[in-house]
């Protein structure tokens, strides 16, 4: 991104693009609790929709092309609830550990 | 829809390709939503019911919710003009939880046609027509729809003649667009409940029409 009209990455109106890629998808499960846990927390006031955006964006560009939508919104959701000490980051790593041994899929590892 | 998926095989009932989603091995952004879901909740911030409830709104808001006000709006000119002047309020008035959001109705006429994006992410009426499309929040459609939207509308089967006037919303977190189609001509019989049939996801963003009847 140029960084002689003082934009960031994801001012991209009008950049040159490529056609629109027209493939869609139904959201999984865990997309659509990302996005519940946003508007909630949201509504609760943990977070709000421009602490969203600044975590979103402080990724940097790498991370639009390499993560999806809700990957990356999570990420962001987590940031915020940190900084806004909700939980800590030793409470959220010893739970990623515990999920993570109850199973290979999704679904396994969310019924523990 | 202009969707054009190569492989014609293996489509969900929406259309789409199925995606295997819960089946693939379990990814390190979906064990950090488990993690955090069950945190929040065994410290009492929120309940997994309140997330369950949250769930079942969001799939419950669909295109058919903006058809609706836009055919009212096509049969009551009174309720067009409330429309036209503040979205948000009309819309609540029809029993639409828009939330906090401010919500701008623009018209297409004869000779106007407008179109609507959010450069800056994604920002989309989703408490009136549901989440976006997928190609609503890629680079592509994001870079071009304020640069070339002619082009981009051709992409999408759409070919304005040169003498419309093309107007393009940028949407953002707190304002947000959405399309009052023009009524297909020959609709003078159809009810207000026959006329929301006609009336698709694209028309209300901008990069489609409305059916004809």
């Amino acid at each position: 991104m140029s960084d002689t009209d003082g934009r960031r990455w994801h001012d991209m109106g009008g950049m040159p693009a490529g056609p629109i890629p027209m493939e869609g998808h139904d959201f999984a499960l865990w997309e659509k609790r990302v996005d519940a846990l946003m508007v909630l927390c949201g509504n609760k006031g943990f977070l709000s929709v421009d602490g969203l955006r600044r975590a979103l964006e402080d990724m940097g560009e790498d991370t639009f092309e390499k993560y999806s939508y809700y990957e990356r919104w999570i990420a962001s959701i987590n940031q915020n609830l940190i900084e806004a000490g909700l939980y800590t980051l030793e409470e959220l790593g010893t739970r990623m550990a515990e999920v993570q041994a109850r199973g290979p899929t999704y679904g396994e590892a969310n019924n523990g | 829809m202009p969707h054009d998926h190569h492989d014609h095989d293996n489509l969900s009932p929406s259309g789409h390709p199925f995606r295997a989603d819960n089946d693939e091995p379990l990814s390190y952004w979906q064990t950090m939503e488990i993690a955090l879901r069950e945190i929040l909740v065994e410290k009492g911030h929120l309940t997994q019911a309140e997330i369950t409830a949250q769930i079942d709104a969001m799939d419950a808001r669909n295109p058919s919710q903006g058809a609706s006000v836009v055919a009212r709006a096509w049969v009551d000119p009174d309720f067009k003009a409330q429309l036209l002047a503040d979205a948000s309020t009309a819309s609540r008035d029809m029993g639409f939880d828009i939330g906090p959001m401010h919500l701008i109705a623009v018209e297409n006429t004869d000779t106007i046609h407008n179109l609507i994006v959010c450069t800056l992410c994604s920002c989309y009426p989703r408490n009136l027509l549901g989440l976006p499309p997928d190609w609503y929040k890629t680079r592509a459609y994001r870079s071009r729809a304020v640069s070339e939207p002619r082009a981009v509308l051709r992409e999408f089967g759409l070919n304005l003649p040169d003498t419309t006037t093309l107007r393009v919303h940028d949407s953002t977190a707190d304002m947000r667009y959405i399309v009052l189609p023009a009524r297909p001509a020959g609709t003078d019989d159809l009810s207000q409940d026959e006329l929301a049939k006609l009336v698709t996801r694209d028309s209300m963003i901008g990069v489609g029409l409305p059916r004809q009847p």
